[in-house]
């Protein structure tokens, strides 16, 4: 199988989907000339045009409330923030309107539309471009959240989502761009089902379910667990955050009777919170020890390298919950 | 001059009859000149760049700069060099690892923070963008204890939590650099508006580029703090590019300096690479604010000349454009004012060994300061 980076993945599903389906474009800051920010966009102008790649000011709030008005009339716009964390300058846009427009209009209209770019921390870019957005999504009813961690997943997802009929939030991570992995060769049709989580590692003691870049960090701290205290985690990966997966996780904790919920952005009313309440709402009688949950301090992301790492709920920290969890 | 460049000026020709150098909203046949300008606009545009067609010097709308005291020139040359050395400084800090994160320097910029900031007092507020390195030192911050911060270091300002993008200094009037585009400009309208609740003489002064003019929350305040006439100077660093998009790809209209006046707003387009038109032009600004008549818009024509951010390739531009922007840049323009009122090269090479010494020493200042305690991390949520 070919390797290719998450960036690449991801341009290929763009370039792959605008090809099939004329409606798709794509539209946001430094998208078309310059290819993105992060390049993730690169070269899709000179093959689809500036009619179909749009550059626009920085405005948030007019751009992503024109992504709407566009899809209200059965277009796919695909809208780029540059961070994701700008999400919050256009937040009546997509949580007052794109959210509700499909409800309120008693379904008359349906809004086709993909709002995807990158988050999260580890590259020291301080408090307004580092922060995790996913559950601020997913609080909302009415906009689907993806937040695939491989080039293989971003792909097969993104097409999916392109395809979708609602509203999707698509997370990158600007830690897993320059990540390779197996990607299917071009042009097939390789497609993801929005909704489905995926076991990334078999294991028996206890069930980490995590998403986007905390994947790779569980993964390794599983490593080690496994090398140096015979601990076998298995790790499930969301890959979809709304709708969740619950299915998949339950199986695994009807195997494992641990569940540890890892994410980046915060504890309080994270990812993981849901999880954990689900669990005891759901399966309380599959749990052998008490459902926890890993997510970062509650704390603004700090610039400085040492203060970042400190409050980033990576790897060591996955390792110490996981043997504190097996002590109980 | 190209075909833009004239369009441009003609324009200009007419603006100019408002004396003193910016029009009293409603007071210049504005509209008029606008309609000209859109059609001349429709016909020419987006042809040529404006990146390469409005050279600072030809940008000025005969704003009146009486000439600054020599001795203020040259404590003017020594904190644009000082800006210039620092940002230098940390392009290298960054080119070699030390630096993370996005970091944005002002070379190039110097003129617009450091000819403002001689023409406000102590006492005024200001807040800018990430693109804040030039205003905090303009401002008097430690250049030591700034690199410390940008590096993530226990001296820095911050403690090393804001970084590049969050420069502060309370003491020295700065309330915050801010890493939302646009974000900052309500933030000085809240400022002013608390120095004329309070009755003081305060006014305040917010720094943007170009393309922060296509934010919502610039209009929203342009609006407000016209109709209140809060002491407020708007103060548009028009570089003509937002990150790596040139302006006039995105801009509905090229002189953006007339937007504002639809909001009744005295505006004016100056060379923002000239520390006496800029020090001109805010000194009037700050005189109107402080006499109740209102904010004031300035647009500083500038140019980067290093990239939107360390590490930028920087693919969306010529060398050929960088090249003859160096011509105007603002170091250059202030030797060869202090060349013509006769200074002599040894003093200004005097400077460049001082500048360059106390540089050399808040580097080693910021490199030798440890590293932030991770209990650190944890403060400062609350207070
Ligand atoms: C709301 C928001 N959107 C996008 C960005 C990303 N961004 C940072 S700087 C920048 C360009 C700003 O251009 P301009 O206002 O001209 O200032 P300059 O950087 O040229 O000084 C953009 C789009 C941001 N920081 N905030
Ligand atoms: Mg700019």
């Amino acid at each position: 199988m070919r390797r290719t980076t998450y960036i690449q993945a991801i341009n290929e599903a763009l370039r792959e989907e605008m090809r099939r389906d004329e409606n798709v474009f794509l539209i946001g800051e430094d998208v078309g000339h310059y290819g993105g920010l992060f390049r993730v966009t690169r070269n899709l102008l000179d093959e689809f045009g500036e009619k179909r790649v749009l550059d626009t000011p920085i405005s948030e709030q007019a751009f992503v409330g024109m992504a709407l008005g566009a899809a209200m009339v059965g277009m796919r716009p695909i809208v780029e923030l540059m961070y994701m964390d700008f999400t919050l300058v256009a937040a009546d846009q997509i949580f007052n309107q794109i959210a509700k427009y499909a409800y309120m209009t008693g379904g008359l209209l349906n809004i086709p539309l993909v709002i995807r770019g990158q988050q999260g921390g580890g590259k020291r870019y301080g408090s307004q471009h580092s922060q995790s957005v996913e559950s601020l999504y997913a609080h909302f009813p009415g906009i689907k959240v993806v937040a695939p961690a491989t080039p293989y997943d971003a792909k097969g997802l993104l097409k999916s989502v392109i395809r979708d009929d609602n509203p999707v939030a698509f997370l990158e991570h600007k830690m897993l761009y320059f990540t390779r992995g197996d990607a299917p060769p071009p042009d097939e049709e390789h497609l993801i089902p929005i909704g489905k989580a995926e076991v990334k590692r078999e294991g028996s003691d206890l069930t980490i379910a995590t998403f986007s870049y905390c994947l790779l960090q569980a993964l390794e701290g599983a490593a080690t667990l496994h090398e140096k205290y015979g601990i076998d985690c298995e790790i499930v990966d969301l890959r979809t955050i709304e709708p969740l997966d619950t299915e998949t996780i339950w199986e695994s904790v009807a195997k494992t009777g641990r569940l540890l919920a890892v994410h980046e952005s915060y504890a309080m009313c994270g990812i993981g919170a849901e999880l954990v309440a689900r669990a005891y709402e759901e399966v309380p009688h599959l749990l052998r020890a008490p459902a926890r949950r890993v997510g970062m301090a509650p704390v603004s992301i700090p610039v400085s390298r040492a203060l970042e790492e400190e409050v980033l709920p990576w790897k060591e920290e996955i390792i110490a919950t996981v043997l504190e969890m097996e002590r109980e | 001059m190209t075909q833009r460049g004239e369009t441009q000026s003609k324009a200009k020709s007419t603006d100019d009859s408002a004396a003193p150098g910016f029009s009293q909203p409603g007071a210049n046949d504005v509209s008029g000149v606008q309609d000209d300008w859109v059609a001349q606009t429709l016909k020419t545009s987006p042809a040529i760049s404006i990146t390469t067609d409005i050279l600072p010097s030809d940008s000025a709308m005969g704003i009146e700069a009486p000439p600054l005291p020599t001795e203020q020139l040259l404590e003017m040359y020594r904190g644009a060099l000082t800006i210039r050395l620092m940002e230098e400084s940390l392009l290298a800090a960054a080119e070699e690892g030390k630096i993370g994160g996005a970091m944005h320097t002002a070379i190039g910029h110097e003129a617009n923070a450091i000819g403002a900031a001689f023409a406000l007092r102590p006492g005024d507020y200001i807040t800018c963008t990430y693109r804040g390195h030039h205003h905090g030192l303009a401002w008097g911050m430690d250049p030591g204890r700034a690199i410390a911060e940008v590096m993530g270091r226990a001296d820095g300002f911050a403690k090393g939590k804001g970084g590049s993008m969050h420069f502060v200094s309370p003491e020295h009037g700065l309330m915050g650099a801010n890493g939302i585009v646009g974000a900052q400009a309500p933030h000085a309208a809240g400022l002013a508006l608390a120095s004329w609740l309070r009755g003081e003489d305060r006014v305040a002064i917010t720094f943007f580029g170009d393309g922060a003019f296509y934010q919502g929350v610039m209009h929203e305040t342009f609006n407000i703090a016209a109709k209140w006439k809060l002491p407020l100077i708007f103060y548009c660093e028009n570089n003509r590019y937002s990150e790596m998009t040139p302006i006039w790809r995105t801009s509905s209209i090229d002189d953006i300096y007339l937007f504002p006046r639809s909001y009744g707003m005295a505006s004016m387009q100056i060379d923002g690479n000239d520390v006496e038109v800029v020090h001109a032009a805010v000194s009037q600004a700050a005189a109107r604010a402080r006499a109740g008549e209102g904010p004031t818009f300035i647009e500083g024509i500038t140019y980067r000349l290093a990239g939107h951010m360390a590490g930028d390739l920087e693919t969306y531009r010529p060398q050929a454009e960088i090249e003859m922007q160096k011509a105007y840049e603002p170091l250059t323009v202030l030797r060869q004012k202090l060349r013509a009122r006769g200074v002599e090269e040894t003093q200004i090479a005097a400077i460049n060994e001082e500048v360059d010494e106390s540089m050399d020493e808040a580097v080693a200042f910021a490199e030798g300061s440890p590293w932030p305690d991770p209990a650190e991390a944890y403060r400062d949520v609350y207070t």
